[in-house]
């Protein structure tokens, strides 16, 4: 169906109905409770989810099947939100023509940046784009103000002209990104029971973005263009005397891979039309690496389950703060009170970066192909009671040693 | 005129001359061998003819068109493939990728944005790659890992990747080293067996003399670079140069 087999087909469908049902999956805890702030089912984090999942399936394509690990992909997720957030000062608030050229723009960029550095692999691959990345971040800030209104970020303002749409609202306002008047920020609210249950535009729109975005890496992991994306990773002299080149094939992934990046980088933009340098420094490159690995790089599902996890655990992590710990420990005698509490605020609150260090760490070490292998092995050892099990080898790649690669 | 001419090719790494004067002509659809101890300058000319190495003088022509300054791509297109002396296969993919690369070289040229294709529903090309299985006898090895088989199936794998694209000429560098006997002698049928099935040219570099005389049907002995001899097998066996240069230079590796 629609060019994949039952398997794959089933695959896209059981994602499309975990973004379709995400406003009830993650709404773990009445919102009276005391655990409701566990709960991950509110707008703003289920954006991220749908919009770092396709940063993250671009990103796997690049460096999942050819094994080039880009360090510089955040470039391309601001050259993304800039022009998205320019299209709406100066054409509409409509989000199409923002995605269109944000797109476009963020391809044309990876190409450039794609063509110097991949006359190099391994680390200096990494090294290229890394410059090419913070080069970018640096210009934003000072040489490039015109055009990113340097530290305090492009934002839409009451005096932009938008040609096709109205500068203010009736009620004087900025408006709001829509699709057609479907306004990014709508949400509306069902209340069952304690529960209640958030739906927003703007998160849908980047969930059907996200599973039109994954059925498309699907067909591509498929294709024979994806076949030589992964002769590429394992053997380039052979993949020459078989009279390939595999330059054009990198550049390609590297664009395509760059056109996601823009994609995600408008979207951001959508939910809150706003765009900063700060989203093209090297953290941002780090994370979407770390999810990669996270998940488990060259996995299909594994970008998307590594994007959901450090941005559910970030936005977790980072709510905890020594009020709250207090609160959990308040059962306590003072004398132990304090250094659990001081303790456990080191890994929390603005210290959530030492827990996902950590994280990270334990990942590489003991599940090299990251949560995907570790679903495998628990898979497996349910299998081995049963029959024999049928090992899928494209499903699941032999872990590579990814870092240095 | 042979399928591949070699005229005057020299080159020098530094103060060695590795290859001096050299003039070689392989006549189409023969087996020939290229022999001669160690350091002789076996694998600087096969470097040379696949386009890695340049030489520093002469001309290389294969079909009338000349090899040098094109790049390997180039020159596998143009229908020379190549089987390395350590098996180069695609290890993490399985048999039957590794076989589907080659065909899908050979039908979309050096590079295709074939990306909205399904690799399984090519009909043609699975039907293709599984025939070539089938002919060197792996195919209920299809779905293994490619790394890891062992050494001689990796061998058959990589001349079941270069076979599958119906190369014009075949360079072997040293195609059974590291086997054992049953595997060498597998070896030699499976190269019998491709060149009775249809028309091919092939050109073995191999130290073991038992593959060269079950081969070969012409034989040229390089000894520092430059070519001693050239003559049909029975008449290289006892020539006293040869005898000279594999006596003089080395410990016997011919007397296999």
């Amino acid at each position: 169906m629609l060019g994949l087999d039952r398997k794959d087909f089933t695959l896209v469908l059981i994602i499309a109905l975990v973004a379709l049902l995400a406003p009830f999956l993650l709404n773990f805890w009445p919102t009276e409770s005391g655990m409701a702030q566990f709960n991950a089912g509110y707008p703003a984090l289920m954006q991220r989810f749908a919009i770092y999942g396709i940063f993250a399936i671009g990103f796997n394509i690049l460096f999942g099947l050819t094994g080039y690990l880009s360090f510089g992909h955040a470039a391309f997720l601001g050259v993304g939100s800039y022009s998205a957030v320019w299209m709406f000062k100066l054409l509409s608030m409509n989000v199409l023509p923002g995605i269109f050229l944000a797109i476009i723009v963020s391809g044309l960029f990876a190409l450039v940046i794609g063509y110097v550095s991949l006359r190099r692999s391994g680390i200096y691959f990494s090294i290229l784009t890394l410059a090419f990345a913070q080069m970018s971040f640096n210009l934003a800030y000072s040489v490039l103000t015109p055009l990113t209104n340097g530290e305090t970020g492009l934002q839409t303002t009451l005096n932009d002209p938008r040609i096709l749409g109205a500068s203010r609202t009736a009620e004087g306002g900025i408006p709001v990104p829509s699709l057609f008047g479907l306004e990014m920020n709508a949400t509306s609210i069902w209340k069952i029971g304690g529960w209640e249950f958030q739906f927003n535009v703007g998160y849908y729109f980047a969930a059907a973005l996200m599973v039109l975005t994954f059925y498309l890496s699907i067909r591509l992991f498929r294709s024979p263009f994806g076949l030589m994306l992964r002769a590429i990773k394992t053997n380039q002299t052979r993949m020459s005397y078989t009279g390939l080149s595999s330059r054009p094939y990198t550049l390609a992934a590297f664009v395509i891979s760059g056109m996601y990046a823009g994609l995600a980088g408008a979207l951001l933009a959508c939910m809150d039309p706003l765009a900063g340098a700060e989203r093209m420094q090297w953290t941002a490159s780090g994370e979407v690496v770390i999810m990669s690995i996270l998940g488990g790089a060259g996995t299909l599902l594994g970008p998307i389950l590594g994007a959901g996890v450090i941005k559910y655990l970030e936005n977790i992590f980072s709510k905890i703060n020594e009020g709250v710990l207090h609160g959990w420990f308040d059962f306590l005698p003072e004398v132990v009170k304090e250094p659990l509490v001081w303790l456990f605020a080191r890994f929390t609150g603005e210290g959530w970066s030492l827990t996902l260090g950590l994280i990270f760490m334990i990942v590489v070490i003991f599940l090299p192909g990251g949560l995907m292998e570790g679903a495998r092995r628990i898979g497996d050892l349910f299998r081995k009671r049963g029959k024999p099990s049928d090992d899928d080898k494209e499903h699941h790649p032999k872990p590579a040693a990814h870092v240095a690669e | 005129m042979g399928i591949l001419e070699v005229k005057n090719v020299s080159k020098r790494f530094g103060g060695l001359k590795a290859l001096s004067d050299v003039n070689l002509s392989i006549a189409e659809n023969t087996v020939h061998a290229l022999i001669g101890p160690n350091g002789a300058g076996k694998s600087t000319l096969l470097n040379v003819l696949v386009g890695k190495l340049i030489p520093d003088t002469g001309s290389v022509t294969f079909e009338g068109q000349s090899v040098l300054g094109r790049k390997p791509h180039e020159i596998n297109q143009m229908g020379i493939s190549r089987v390395f002396q350590t098996p180069e296969i695609f290890g993490e993919l399985t048999v039957m990728e590794n076989v589907l690369i080659p065909c899908f070289a050979k039908r979309d040229g050096a590079f295709r944005m074939h990306a909205l294709e399904s690799t399984g529903r090519e009909k043609e090309m699975v039907e293709k790659a599984e025939a070539m299985l089938i002919d060197v006898k792996m195919i209920d090895k299809r779905g293994m890992h490619a790394a890891s088989m062992s050494r001689g199936d990796k061998r058959r794998l990589e001349m079941a990747m270069c076979l599958v694209q119906e190369p014009k000429l075949l360079l072997l560098d040293e195609p059974t080293a590291g086997m054992a006997r049953a595997d060498t002698n597998n070896t030699i049928d499976l190269l019998k067996e491709i060149k009775s099935k249809r028309p091919i040219t092939m050109a073995i570099i191999e130290h073991d003399m038992h593959v060269v005389f079950s081969l070969a049907e012409r034989i040229t002995v390089l000894a520092q670079g430059t070519p001693l001899v050239e003559d049909i097998p029975e008449n290289i066996k006892g020539h006293p140069k040869v005898m000279e240069a594999y006596l003089g230079t080395t410990h016997g590796e011919a007397a296999e």
